[in-house]
């Protein structure tokens, strides 16, 4: 493969690698390196999760009571609903349909955007009502029967608090592969980063996939 | 590029479908009450819904080995940190402290 290939709509590799799809492989296997941080990352608050669940497992089936768990299982019908308007738009930048591409982007930016409205909700409930975490939980304001039900929503904060972030800078690469993708910068010959992105993504939904069930239903 | 696989469409939205449906069985099962059955099963149906997403919309189904093997040995390190911890607080902690 030559270094200059008009096909590939003015992406040209960097110098360093030997050819287009040595730069495609070599960027894979940095976002899949990455991923493994997050799950490691993800995985220390789920360790914990599980741990003091099986030593305090009354305590944990008080706290996620206090949680709606219909917006939490409607947040991850949003989720779902975004990873996979995330795929189309890396499948239509696959077959140079940038329209098609940038529209589905711009559905999972939308559909980012609820999943944070309901979050803000949620949170605004436990924040009035005083379900903070840690110490920062009055036992008897709240009338909890258990005396650590601040661990419980330690972990809520933490865990979805981390994963809501991740939401956001998520948002905010999605919005720039909207801006990218209407510029034409992709193409079937190179679309990088709409897949790296998408991977993130995708990480995030899978996240959310087991924050759902252990904080709103398993408790 | 263009020797890259290309998921068709149309398994895009029956991935899409199953993991909605999956989604709906978690929460019935959950309205079961299915006492200390409800952990594991919510659990198994999360794996089984996250096997999806990665394999289908991670496209790690059609990824080199290389890929698959870097990511699979995250979840190989979760599990040492999972283990030794587990073992700490329960012959260590759950043992000798009120905590």
């Amino acid at each position: 493969m030559t270094t200059h290939n008009p096909a590939a709509g003015g992406h040209q590799h960097s110098h360093h690698f030997d050819s287009a799809e040595h730069e495609y492989e070599s960027d894979k296997l940095g976002i899949w390196l990455f991923m493994v941080t997050e799950i490691l990352m993800f995985g220390g608050l789920f360790v914990a999760y599980i741990i003091f669940h099986q030593i305090y497992p009354e305590m944990f089936a008080e706290g996620a009571k206090q949680l709606s768990w219909k917006m939490g299982f409607f947040n991850t019908l949003v989720l779902i609903g975004s990873s996979l308007t995330m795929a189309l738009g890396i499948y239509y930048n696959q077959i140079n349909q940038s329209n098609k591409a940038f529209w589905n982007l711009i559905a999972t930016l939308a559909l980012g955007f609820v999943f944070l409205t309901v979050k803000y909700f949620e949170y605004a409930s436990k924040f009035d009502t005083g379900f903070l975490p840690g110490k920062l939980l009055n036992v008897e304001t709240v009338q909890a029967t258990s005396q650590n039900l601040g661990m419980y929503f330690g972990l809520y904060f933490c865990m979805t608090g981390l994963h809501g972030l991740h939401v956001v800078i998520g948002m905010v690469l999605i919005g720039w592969l909207a801006y990218r993708t209407r510029r034409g910068d992709f193409n079937s010959e190179y679309y990088t980063p709409v897949e790296g992105v998408g991977i993130f993504w995708h990480i995030v939904d899978l996240i959310w996939i087991f924050l759902f069930p252990l904080l709103y239903l398993v408790g | 590029m263009s020797q890259h696989h290309i998921m068709p469409l149309k398994m895009y939205f029956k991935v899409a479908a199953g993991l909605v449906l999956l989604t709906f069985l978690t929460v019935a099962f959950h309205q079961m009450n299915l006492g200390p059955l409800a952990g594991p099963v919510a659990f198994l149906i999360a794996a089984i819904k996250a096997a999806l997403v990665l394999l289908y919309f991670m496209h790690l189904k059609y990824d080199n080995m290389t890929n698959r093997v870097v990511f699979g040995s995250g979840f190989f390190f979760l599990m040492i940190l999972f283990a030794f911890s587990y073992v700490d607080i329960w012959t260590r902690i759950k043992a000798f402290s009120t905590l």
